[in-house]
């Protein structure tokens, strides 16, 4: 931080620094609460008309007027200012708040007004004025009556460990009953303690052990920001205690590259899961199944467009919706590629390689010269975004949605063939196609819905996959190759091989690429499935009898 | 002996075929120095490199044909061996630049100076030498095959299984020659090259002799193809392909004579791939892209497998197919048109070019033929490929 | 009749089969020598319109294009029209030698437009060298080269990576910094120029994070986590990111779901812009940082018109405008204002008459051609909005010009580029000799 330098306004002295702003916030509510002085009008309104000269510098101080004005229009004006609903117009110097119910008032006085006057626009941020507006509405919920908001703004303290916001934790501290708020107001407590100059070395030795207790990465940066001009118990405590929690983090970090490895392999197990249908089950080397997941991803973002200009209320549903839509339009896809190229090439391998590499190209173009060379938006739902802790580890939402969709479809595909009558048509042909049809079973029509069925799902994994890679045209190209290694890894013509593979595959490059990096992960990853394949040369889990030697 | 090879491995249609790769590798270069520029009939100087690039895309397509096609073996990763001997051939190339460089320095390649390499890594020594590096042309892709193949013959890893994994062979490759860490011009590759055995490689000079070696090498690798499928170990070869397990319960040791084969090829695509270097003036990691294996397989795929001239044809016309549709107004469409090919290639001329042609003529002349090659003493008919 | 002509064939002896194939070869030589027309100039157009780099590519054809139209309905130059060649070096590093040579044996085109990757800039090179033709390069890119042939309309690393970290230091007081790029060349010299410049400054080593990633690499989790533990020592810090185009959609939106704010930590990019961010949800990358010499949202007449007739042009009311674009709107307008110069198009006389040329840029400046073949530009800092655009936080004081080779890498920092006086693109100014350091 830098010395702290003061404006001056109307002859009053403001401090500029951010930390003694948060200061002067916190301590002019606590004043204004004990004392109830009443706001100068003033200062107030030309505070306000700051935020009017589009500099960072003014919108800066104006936020620091504000805030400790006590104005009861400050709260609607700070959250309206990170919220982007604050405008300012120029020329006569008023600033607005757009209510987020679309109303707007004179941010000055609080006035009615109709409409935005012509030259008005949102007042800037940048990253530094966005931690102020942070940090003065974190310390003004920190007496929030939602407890959730209590953490949060008892999280912020605990980063910014200001001295100034020790009364209100204090006094929170006392009267808080929430068992989850106490402790981080506690935590809060600690961190200010320990960077209090003028707190006894008890009292610090008190508060490494709290932090000690809570163990994580932020933790971690408290106790080593403490530097070495800490009085030596205080200073040798801390260093056993950043001992005592890299070691737990350490043994966290190994679970943590069990679930990306976990996740990996999700998503891995999704690309591949409909090739393992159409290369495993049927044999058909598809090699325009990554362009089936592009599809899926294509079909996601018009859905996602159409609810965007038609029904943005739906919105969180759109994944929802895109699901069997994508299923549905790839599996007529695969249904017309079948009937049209697939089925003239059966039992000759490598021309449906050919064929179906000449499909892709032109998928490929034709999704270029339709939607256009550039990403597409896919936006993520409310329920797809963001992350929690378990334990010391993060894991995000869009991640453990697609595993256990991963896994959900695994299963209704595995249910699909072993239940159903189609299922049972599909296991009959792959098995022995003359059989099957002097048996009545109608083979064309089966080979034509299980292509479908496997394109179908390909389309489905691009649903998936839209949510954490670009929908570009090239989308599937990337997961081709990776595709290929898990089917074949795994044993040609079963899926839980591939379902195997593609985990054992995603884990093992999760666990080597803190090792390697990532490239040469990935190079160990390739070199081990090619020796692996020499060593079993069907895959992980081979089909046995006779139908392997074809 | 080498005669009695020669008349056996030549048809007719292999003669014609050598006479008109020696024709063009004739009269192309003389076109281009001889005459006039701007002249109606002369051949400028980029179709001389266009050109010389096709002709090495068709030794490519001869090494996939000679084991796809009469082995049974497809690689999709055969782009590795060809971009192996490039680099082989590039690494010599950019010795040659010696202070020539943008930075002079006589010793280090421009981009290891700014990488801050101290000194020349070991694996670049001997690379000023022209033998050497021609050796290693020839080396480094065969004992990559060697290695590959003595590992994946051996445990009998055969059809999907095989392709799948000479794809990761080249993808591993292509990651690691990407790194910047190992030593060859990470993404940016070798180029700006300037002198091959002491000759300006942009001279016209040049480049017309470069042509005239590139058709000499695929005569010569057209001549080695045609001597080993024609052979005893040729019968053997194509009995593998045909029945494998049945090759093996007569006795034969599948994995060796795969083995051989597998290495010959990529010798010849090590060679291909050295020739083509000098002429395009670029090595790259693109090279080893599995897109472009696939689509060396294609080429023999839409001139005719197992009739080796047809993927010489192959690799021809699909690239001049490239080259006319990626310019001008069709250009955004091109891929359509490539894609439409492979489609329609696939499915209405299963045998490719050649054999489609073939099929239809050879019943039609197949009377006279009888007559002619009745003279011969070993006349072998073009292997149908078996599905 | 089909049956007599394969007779034919068929039955041809060996000589007429010689005289057939020359035919053909004279035939080929003909029909592609056959295209000769004056009355127009040519500009050639050289970008991916396929594979993995149309995504970026594409829309700099358009501009071309769009360029073209424009002057010529202003009426061509020099009384003549301006004619396009576009052809597709589809994302093909070798491809696009060819097609270069295509472009100026054949087209006979007096200048192209094109490249957007190094490796593309560098497989062109000999060619534009050997038949002394023009290119105009509009793309960032790591600097470390000045040719006779080839004009860099794109920042150099001092007008882009320099002034951004300079930013992050005092602005942000950034103390500890994550470099994270893809593998390749431009990531690999512009952290190598950081690094240096960062430890002039007094960075110490174990303050800097330097992570390569594969292109096109999607799993961003393990390395998202481990900035995460980076910045979590105590100190402010930032990430610096030259992670190329596709990369960075995963990249973001692991960053987004994994909760670092750009008040936590900031990343700064050097290769996302306003196309780039077309594909992704940009409200959780609020604050984000890049570094670029135009950005759409730079209030200015000519930029305000500009994107006014670009849309129009392309039909789209929300077709967004780029710095390459910007880079490629200056270079023509070089060009032109240079052939005018010399009512040439003439390779020789318009490659010198380029130094010194001005033109207005769409940010209020204007950019001049340097001797380098460098231009100046001024160099902007924009904050990523929630609508995809960037709101501009910071900018240089005046133009910067472009450096050939870096003041900051030993092999380079005696190097000068000057096609002006000393007709040389890689002077050393200690030996007072062309060529690089040698002797």
């Amino acid at each position: 931080m830098s010395p702290p330098s003061t404006y001056s306004c109307r002859g009053r002295n403001v401090p500029a620094n951010f930390l003694d702003r948060l200061r002067a916030i916190v301590l002019s509510f606590f004043l204004i609460a004990a004392f109830a002085v009443p706001a100068l009008a003033g200062p107030f309104e030309d505070a306000v008309a700051k935020f009017a000269n589009d500099e960072f510098s003014d919108t800066d101080e104006a936020i620091g007027l504000i805030a400790s004005s006590g104005n009861a229009l400050a709260f609607p004006i700070i959250s309206a200012l990170q919220d982007g609903r604050l405008s300012a117009d120029p020329e006569s110097k008023r600033v607005f708040v757009t209510g987020a119910d679309g109303k707007i008032v004179d941010a000055a006085t609080g006035a009615a007004v109709a409409s935005l006057p012509a030259g008005a626009s949102a007042v800037r941020l940048n990253n530094r004025l966005r931690r102020a507006v942070e940090a003065a509405l974190g310390s003004l919920t920190l007496l929030s009556p939602d407890p959730a908001k209590r953490i949060a703004a008892a999280q912020q303290v605990f980063k910014s460990h200001d001295e100034a916001a020790l009364p209100v934790i204090d006094g929170a501290l006392a009267k808080e009953t929430n068992k989850a708020a106490k402790s981080a107001f506690a935590e809060a407590r600690a961190a200010i303690l320990l960077y209090k100059s003028d707190a006894s070395d008890a009292e610090k030795l008190e508060s490494i052990a709290i932090i000690k207790a809570r163990g994580d990465q932020e933790a971690l940066a408290l106790l080593t920001g403490l530097g070495s001009d800490a009085p030596p118990l205080v200073a040798q405590a801390a260093s056993s205690a950043i001992a005592a929690i890299q070691s737990n983090l350490a043994l966290w970090s190994m679970v943590q590259n069990a679930w990306y490895g976990l996740s990996l392999g999700s998503v891995l197990l999704l690309a591949a899961i409909g090739l393992a249908i159409t290369f495993g089950v049927m044999g058909v080397i598809n090699m325009a199944h990554g362009e089936m997941v592009m599809i899926g991803a294509y079909t996601t973002f018009v859905v996602q467009e159409v609810i965007r200009t038609s029904y943005p209320g739906l919105f969180d549903y759109s994944l929802l919706m895109a699901v069997p839509l994508a299923f549905l339009v790839a599996g007529a896809l695969g249904v017309v590629i079948e009937r049209s190229i697939i089925r003239f090439l059966y039992g000759r391998p490598l021309e449906t390689l050919l064929a179906t590499w000449g499909l892709s190209l032109v998928l490929q173009q034709a999704v270029r010269t339709a939607f256009g060379p550039t990403n597409r938006e896919v936006g993520n739902p409310s329920w797809m975004s963001g992350a929690f802790e378990l334990g010391q580890i993060t894991i995000t939402y869009n991640r453990l949605w697609i595993l256990c969709f991963t896994l959900a479809v695994f299963a209704i595909l595995l249910a699909m063939l072993r239940y159903t009558a189609l299922g049972l048509e599909m296991r009959a042909v792959t098995q022995n196609r003359r059989m099957a049809a002097s048996m009545g079973i109608a083979t064309s029509r089966v080979d034509a819905l299980t292509f479908g069925l496997g394109s179908g799902i390909a389309g489905i994994a691009g649903v998936a996959l839209s949510q954490i890679d670009n929908v570009s045209p090239n989308l599937g190209q990337s997961y081709i190759i990776d595709s290929f290694m898990v089917v074949v890894f795994g044993g040609v013509g079963n899926l839980w091989g591939t379902l195997v593979g593609a985990f054992t595959l995603g884990i093992a490059n999760k666990f080597l690429e803190p090792v390697a990096g990532a490239v040469l992960g990935k190079i160990a990853i390739l070199v081990l499935i090619i020796l692996f394949i020499q060593k079993r040369p069907r895959g992980l889990f081979a089909l046995k009898g006779r139908a392997i030697e074809a | 002996m080498t005669p009695h090879v020669l008349t056996r491995s030549l048809d007719r249609s292999a003669t014609v075929f050598l006479l008109i790769v020696a024709g063009l590798g004739v009269l192309i270069p003389l076109s281009n120095l001889l005459l006039p520029s701007g002249s109606m009939f002369q051949v400028p100087t980029y179709l001389v490199a266009l050109f010389g690039k096709y002709v090495c895309y068709a030794i490519l397509a001869l090494s996939i044909d000679l084991i796809w096609g009469y082995c049974g073996i497809l690689s999709l990763g055969h782009g590795a061996f060809f971009a192996l001997g490039g680099y082989a051939m590039g690494m010599y190339l950019m010795r040659q630049i010696g202070s020539r460089g943008v930075y002079g320095n006589p010793v280090l390649p421009d981009f290891m100076v700014f990488l801050n390499y101290p000194e020349l890594p070991w694996y670049w020594y001997g690379f000023d030498m022209f033998w050497f590096a021609a050796l290693m042309v020839l080396v480094v892709p065969g004992l990559l095959a060697f290695c590959f193949g003595w590992l994946a013959f051996r445990s009998r890893v055969t059809g999907v299984y095989l392709s799948i994994i000479t794809q990761a062979m080249t993808y591993a490759l292509l990651l690691a020659f990407f790194r910047n860490d190992f030593g060859f011009g990470g993404n940016n590759g070798l180029t700006d090259f300037k002198d091959i055995l002491g000759f300006n490689v942009q001279a016209d000079g040049t480049r017309a002799a470069l042509f005239i070696l590139s058709c000499l090498a695929l005569i010569v690798a057209f001549l080695i193809c045609r001597a080993v499928v024609t052979s005893k170990l040729g019968k053997v070869l194509i009995a593998i392909r045909d029945a494998e397990s049945r090759t093996r319960f007569l006795g034969y040791r599948v994995e060796s004579y795969k083995l051989f084969v597998f290495t010959l090829s990529a010798c010849m695509a090590g060679v291909a791939g050295a020739l083509y270097v000098p002429q395009v003036g670029i090595i790259n990691p693109g090279e080893f892209a599995p897109g472009n294996s696939i689509e060396a397989v294609i080429w023999v795929a839409v001139g005719g497998r197992g009739t080796l001239i047809g993927a010489a044809l192959g690799a021809i016309v699909v690239n001049y197919a490239k080259t006319v549709f990626t310019s001008g107004p069709l250009a955004p469409y091109w891929l359509f048109m490539l894609g439409a090919l492979f489609i329609l290639v696939t499915l209405l001329l299963p045998k490719g070019i050649i054999g489609t042609f073939n099929a239809w003529y050879e019943p039609w002349s197949a009377k006279r033929l009888n007559a002619e090659s009745a003279a011969r003493e070993d006349g072998i008919s073009e292997p149908k490929p078996a599905e | 009749m089909l049956t007599q002509l394969t007779h034919d064939i068929a039955t041809l002896s060996r000589r007429r089969w010689l005289a057939a194939t020359a035919g053909l070869v004279l035939g080929l030589a003909a029909f592609t020598n056959a295209k000769a027309a004056d009355d127009t100039i040519k500009v050639g157009v050289l970008h991916s319109l396929s594979g993995t780099m149309a995504i970026s590519e594409t829309t700099l054809k358009d501009t071309v294009l769009f360029l073209i139209d424009e002057q010529n309905k202003k009426g061509g130059i020099l009384g003549k029209k301006l004619e396009a060649v576009v052809v597709d070096p589809a994302s093909n590093w070798p491809l696009f030698a060819e097609k270069a040579r295509e472009l100026i044996t054949k087209n006979k085109v007096s200048v192209v437009f094109g490249c957007w990757t190094s490796v593309s800039r560098k497989s062109v090179l000999p060619v534009f060298k050997e038949l002394n033709s023009i290119l105009f390069y509009p793309v960032q890119y790591e600097g470390e080269e000045s040719e006779r042939n080839v004009f860099y309309t794109g920042a150099a690393p001092n007008q882009q990576a320099i002034p951004a970290v300079d930013y992050l230091m005092k602005d942000e007081k950034v103390k500890r910094w994550v470099l994270a790029g893809t593998d390749y060349v431009y990531p690999r010299t512009t952290n190598k120029i950081l690094e240096a410049y960062l430890k002039s400054k007094g960075v110490k080593q174990e303050d800097i994070m330097i992570n390569y990633t594969p292109f096109g690499h999607s799993d961003w989790q393990t390395i998202v986590a481990d900035i995460k533990k980076f910045g979590s020592a105590g100190k402010k810090t930032a990430v610096v990111s030259t992670i190329n185009g596709d990369a960075n959609v995963p990249f973001y939106k692991e960053l987004g779901n994994q909760g670092i704010k750009a008040t936590d930590i900031p990343v700064v990019a050097f290769s996302v812009g306003e196309e780039e961010l077309a594909g992704i949800d940009t409200k959780p990358l609020l604050g984000h940082l890049a570094a670029w010499n135009y950005f759409q949202s730079i209030k200015d007449p000519a930029n305000e018109k500009f994107i006014k007739a670009w849309q129009a042009y392309t039909k789209n009311p929300k077709r967004v405008t780029n710095d390459p674009m910007e880079a490629h709107v200056i270079g023509f307008e070089m060009w032109v204002k240079a052939v005018e110069k010399v009512k040439s198009t003439d390779a020789d006389k318009v490659i010198d008459a380029l130094p010194g040329i001005e033109a207005k840029n769409l940010t209020g400046g204007t950019s001049k051609m340097l001797p380098n073949h460098h231009i100046t530009k001024p160099v902007f800092i924009g904050e990523i909005k929630a609508n995809g655009q960037f709101d501009v936080v910071w900018k240089t004081p005046g133009l910067v010009a472009g450096d050939a080779w870096s003041k900051e890498l030993d092999g380079s920092k005696d190097l000068i580029g000057d096609w002006v006086g000393k007709k040389c693109g890689n002077y050393n100014t200690k030996t007072n000799k062309c060529g690089g350091q040698g002797s």
